[in-house]
Parts: C-alpha cells; sequence; structure tokens
C-alpha cells in the first residue's frame, strides 16, 4: 500500500517507521525539515530505507500531490492541529477520494461527531480518559 | 435575530459593535485572553472567552438558537471548521466565513463554506473597477444562486454602441440592470441608447459572458477574439 502522513511528530513519524518496516510505500509531509530526524536510524537515512519525505504546509495542495496524495491508499493526518488535521482529512477523502482516511483530533467532542460524518478518527484524549477512568475508579 | 461571531480581532470587533448598534443581539467568541479582556472592557456580556471550534464553546454561545454565524479568525481552518459545524450539526441557516490566505479559497469551496469572503479578492475588484482595463469586471458572484454581476466598458463602434436597450442582441439569462456615464448612473429602460464610453451592469446567469462581451466589445476586438 502507499500510506501519506502528514505530520512528522511522534505518532507519525513512529507509525511511518513502523510502516515502512511492513514492507508499504511511505510518504511523510511536514513543515519542519528538522522533524526528518524523527525519521532516521542511527545507520540509515529514511530516504535510504526507501522512505520519501516532502517539505510543505498541510493545506498547500502542490505540496500534496508531490507527497503523492493522488496515489494513497491511506491518508494519515497527524499533525499538532486538530483543526488543520480535519481539514485536510476531509480535502483528501472528497477532492483526491483516498479510500482510507485516518485523522487524529484530541478534542473528545469533535472526534466523535467527525467520526459520524464519516471520517475514521482516533482521540488520544479520549483514550486516556477511559483509561483513568478504569484506573481510578477501579474496585 | 441572533449572531456569533468567531474571533474578537478588528474584523469580529468593529462587526460586533456595528451589529450591536443596529439592535442585533450578539456574541462574540474571542480565544486569546488578552485580547478578550480588552473587548470585553467594551463589549461587557456579547463577548465570551473560549475556541470557538470546540463544541461546547459553541453550545454555551447559544448556537442552537443563531440565526447567523460568522467567523473571522486569523486562521482558514479554524473558520472553515467553525462553520461547517454550525451548518451541519447545529442547522444554523446563515453562515459567513473569512479567507485569509486567498490560496485556501478552494478549501472553503470544497467543503461547502459559503460566502467564504476574502479581503485580497475585495481589494482586487476594487482596483479592476478603478482601473477598467480589462474589459469585463466581476462585480458579485452568487455561486449558490447561479448569478452574477459583470462590468462592461461599451467599445468604440461596437454592437450596442448607439443602440436602444431593447434592439441589443443579449443571449437570454441576462439583463442590464444599470449604467455608468459620465460618473453617474442610471437604470435603463427599454428604449434608452447605450453609448460608447458607457459603462454597463449586468446581471447575467454564468457562463454567458462570452456571447455577452461580443455586443460591448470594440469591433477590431471582438473580431480578433
Amino acid at each position: 500500500m502507499f500510506i501519506l502522513i502528514i505530520g512528522c511528530g511522534r505518532v507519525g513519524s513512529a507509525v511511518a517507521r513502523k510502516a515502512l518496516e511492513a514492507g508499504h510505500e511511505v510518504s511523510v509531509l511536514d513543515r519542519d525539515p528538522l522533524s526528518h530526524e524523527r525519521l532516521d536510524r542511527e545507520q540509515m537515512t529514511w530516504e535510504d530505507a526507501g522512505g520519501r519525505f516532502t517539505v510543505g504546509a498541510a493545506l498547500d495542495i502542490d505540496g500534496l500531490i508531490e507527497a503523492g496524495i493522488e496515489r494513497s491508499d491511506v491518508f494519515l493526518a497527524a499533525t499538532s492541529g486538530d483543526n488543520t488535521n480535519l481539514v485536510i482529512a476531509q480535502i483528501a477523502q472528497r477532492r483526491f477520494k483516498v479510500p482510507r482516511v485516518v485523522v487524529r483530533v484530541a478534542d473528545p467532542g469533535r472526534a466523535a461527531w467527525y467520526q459520524e460524518q464519516g471520517l475514521h478518527t482516533i482521540c488520544p484524549t479520549q483514550v486516556a480518559i477511559d483509561q483513568a477512568q478504569k484506573v481510578a475508579l477501579a474496585p | 435575530m441572533y449572531v456569533i461571531i468567531a474571533g474578537a480581532g478588528k474584523v469580529g470587533w468593529n462587526l460586533a459593535r456595528e451589529l450591536i448598534a443596529k439592535d442585533r443581539e450578539v456574541t462574540v467568541i474571542e480565544s486569546d485572553h488578552n485580547r478578550f479582556r480588552v473587548v470585553e472592557d467594551e463589549l461587557e456580556h456579547a463577548v465570551q472567552y473560549g475556541d470557538a471550534t470546540e463544541l461546547w464553546v459553541l453550545e454555551r454561545a447559544g448556537i442552537e438558537r443563531a440565526n447567523l454565524v460568522i467567523a473571522v479568525t486569523g486562521d482558514d481552518e479554524d473558520n472553515i471548521l467553525i462553520c461547517q459545524v454550525a451548518k451541519e450539526k447545529y442547522g444554523c441557516q446563515r453562515i459567513v466565513a473569512r479567507v485569509n490566505n486567498p490560496r485556501n479559497l478552494q478549501h472553503f469551496k470544497l467543503l461547502g463554506i459559503q460566502p467564504a469572503v476574502s479581503a485580497t479578492d475585495l481589494i482586487l475588484r476594487l482596483i479592476e473597477h478603478e482601473v477598467p482595463e480589462y474589459g469585463l469586471i466581476q462585480l458579485l458572484a452568487l455561486e449558490e444562486e447561479h448569478l452574477e454581476i459583470i462590468e462592461l466598458e461599451v467599445g468604440e463602434g461596437c454592437e450596442a454602441d448607439g443602440k436602444r436597450v431593447q434592439d441589443i442582441d443579449l443571449p437570454d439569462g441576462s439583463l442590464i440592470i444599470s449604467v455608468l456615464r459620465g460618473g453617474v448612473g442610471f437604470v435603463p429602460k427599454a428604449d434608452s441608447v447605450i453609448e460608447a464610453g458607457d459603462q454597463v451592469l449586468l446581471i447575467l446567469d454564468p457562463g454567458l459572458e462570452a456571447e455577452i462581451t461580443l455586443q460591448f466589445a470594440p469591433t477590431g476586438a471582438s473580431a480578433s477574439a
């Protein structure tokens, strides 16, 4: 599969490396060139390992196309901004018809509503709430 | 009418002032605490502190009964989402969004956020209006209603030059709504005569521009076009 990941933070970079190890084609886009370091290994750069990296703003269509959105099978929106993630996820879904769109949303309220609207949302905050409740309220 | 304005920057604050002066009920939502306190000094209870992209903040502001939601923050993603949620989740009939970066206008359109207002575009239109060398100027496009208003300068010796309005061969779906001559505008009647140098405003279905231009462009230009 061709996997496009927007945002090379802790989540984006970790998923990218795992996906590449699993044999997928992986392209990462981030506006910060230094975020590339998160992808490199001790002895091998990300590119030598077969990955792709594009510097660009998430909302810039030219950058998304350069990163390969037109032939993506999976699109993961994992920038630090909920609103950016929700907008680019909908661009991927509606304009580029990417078959599987996954979006990270920190705000539980919107994560739930956009999930109902057909986006696959992942809400770390909700996971933390559920876990904390489970542990704190354990008998 | 109840209006919610997201963003208490220069645009949001002044909009709120104007609307309050017109006896509208207004709530402004501002996410920067310092800015909120400055604006609160003047607007008092008409401004609330919070991130307008969060649902509970919108609900606290009473989005369920809002007739109009205006998103004028400095962030295009925020403006898109505020309007999307207002329209699709809370059924707000009317929205207006500000476009900060004109390159993002395509995203507003893709997600059905209309009208989306871009200051850059408005200024460009004004420049075209003041410098009418482009021939045809689009003054207003009502995209959902499929109507637009354009301005044309009547060329010397063109098809329409010296003709009465009723004799100009305009396509169905277009209408001359006013004429500017010597700095004065008037609404023409069927027997008003159009002269070279007039600026003509037309309302039309989008797509008829080329046919209409044929009637008003100078003969040489239309032949070569």
